[in-house]
């Protein structure tokens, strides 16, 4: 199991460590829920080390990502990040990841930490002769500050200008007395937020100097169960629960992030069949309307006929009811049809839900 | 962590005050704690029966879902509605306000099988 380097900054502040991704990593340091609402209304710090950073630099680098991926890196300008998923050649997933595109020598891929080995093979074995590409997930610190104050910690640290740094973009400067840190205006919360890559070395640096920005205006760190519920609240995927090499993009709801008309990519001429098809199933959001938690791998029915499986659920901090995503048949996927969900052997009246269930959320 | 001596414990970390009339049931603060916090409860209705052994309530946390196996049998008296409300008060005080379920019990002589302070201190050293 992997420290990182804000690994005894953790222990101080009471981290209940757990073990994530190949890493020991605090799951909540006092209350998941208090942790999730200081998100919501102020602002929190995370670490998010175990996510893993690709680099490709060279010729050629801008068209093997964009051949890797379903997005379209081509149509990005440099200094702006977009979400994608990367495929099989059956449309199934490999992986969702963050592209950074510093310019068409040199992008950057931000995946899961659970599939950084996987997804560095799969790399590998596509990569063309001649470019470099880099695995640098073991040296670089991933923090997070998210919030509707999350501006305002950011600028207590930096000279880099924030306000021109939209929702997707991002700047190279000097934070916190580190030169070169790349920063960027992303977060998996549905709040505003940064996320800044820093070398291992300097990671304590770093958090130590947003801290007290972050205390004074009621902020806290924030531990992975807290960062589960705020994804869940806006219906971002989580790999391994509600995407996987088993479910492609079109029935994740995912559709915007392919462009089938791009450049040849890899899962290309299955997810055109699959769009053809019209996908059988759907990854809908459901509120629960009777009591209880659906939790990943609860079967549902409707007219004792079964119809899906929950991926992901739990008690929402923000709204106060249990909330889940399930594949449904496409039949049952519009919001108002309900439907009932097994849990723990007595089944339990839901209804699909519009996304994303939490709608005040701050991100630009 | 010292155990109270008023109440017996059973392996499952339940743990019980023996009332002729009116026995009280809850968890132990080594499940609060093993749990995390907790964010839903489910219970029995006042007049279900109980059975010492058996599945009489779920106490979930984010993340998971356990069973809550009553220590001895009986009839639900009394839930605490207040905990239901606000699950987290089982984490509070686990062994006193969180309490979760009130039942006349009917068979005593179950609460001899059941550990007491001392044995369930010892139960958990070998956790």
């Amino acid at each position: 199991m992997k420290k990182t380097a804000l690994n005894a900054i953790h222990r101080e502040l009471g981290g209940q460590m757990i073990e994530f991704a190949g890493h020991e990593l605090p799951v909540q340091y006092t209350s998941i829920n208090e942790e999730h609402r200081t998100v919501r209304a102020k602002v929190g710090l995370f670490d998010l080390t175990h996510m893993g950073e690709f680099w490709y630099e060279g010729p050629g680098a801008l068209a093997f990502v964009n051949r890797l991926v379903t997005n379209d890196v081509a149509a990005m300008a440099d200094g702006q990040v977009i979400y994608t998923p990367m495929c099989y050649p059956d449309g199934g997933i490999v992986d969702d990841l963050l592209v950074y595109r510093f310019g068409e020598e040199r992008i950057l891929t931000v995946v899961n930490g659970a599939c950084v080995d996987k997804d560095w093979d799969w790399v590998t074995r596509h990569a063309p002769q001649g470019l470099k590409v880099t695995n640098r997930s073991d040296e670089t610190t991933l923090i997070a500050v998210q919030g509707p104050l999350a501006e305002e910690v950011v600028r207590s640290v930096t000279d880099i200008p924030l306000e021109p740094i939209g929702f997707y973009e991002f700047a190279v400067g000097t934070v916190a007395g580190v030169k070169d840190l790349l920063l960027s205006r992303t977060g998996y919360t549905g709040e505003d937020g940064f996320e800044i890559y820093i070398p291992n070395a300097h990671a304590v640096t770093v958090w130590r100097a947003l801290w007290p920005k972050t205390q004074e205006l009621g902020g806290r760190p924030i531990g992975l169960g807290a960062r589960d519920t705020l994804r869940l609240e806006m219906k971002y995927c989580l790999y391994g629960n509600d995407i996987d090499k088993t479910t492609n993009p079109l029935e994740a709801g995912l559709a915007w992030t392919v462009k089938l008309e791009k450049d040849d990519f890899i899962g290309r001429d299955a997810l055109i069949k699959a769009k053809e098809a019209k996908p059988g199933r759907r990854l809908v959001c459901f509120d629960m309307l009777e009591r209880g938690i659906a939790r990943q791998h609860a079967k549902c029915f409707s007219d004792n006929v079964e119809i899906g499986e929950v991926t992901s659920g739990t008690m929402s901090p923000s709204l106060g009811k249990a909330i889940g995503l399930a594949y449904l048949a496409s039949s049952h996927r519009s919001p108002g049809s309900e439907f009932s969900v097994d849990i723990r052997g007595k089944l339990r009246r839901a209804v699909v839900v519009k996304p994303p269930f939490y709608k005040d959320g701050t991100r630009k | 962590m010292s155990y109270p001596d008023d109440r017996k414990y059973t392996d499952t970390h339940e743990w019980v005050i023996f009332d002729p009339e009116e026995a009280t049931i809850g968890i132990t603060d080594y499940a609060a704690h093993q749990l995390g916090e907790l964010v839903y409860l489910e219970l029995p209705d006042v007049g279900d029966r109980i059975e010492a052994g058996s599945e009489c309530g779920v106490v979930e946390s984010v993340k998971a879902a356990n069973d809550v196996i009553a220590p001895i049998s009986g009839e639900v008296t009394e839930i605490n509605i207040a905990a239901v409300e606000e699950p987290k008060k089982v984490n509070d005080d686990p062994h006193g306000s969180g309490w979760l379920i009130k039942i006349k019990p009917d068979k005593p002589e179950q609460m001899r099988d059941l550990n007491n302070a001392a044995a369930y201190e010892e139960l958990l050293g070998e956790e």
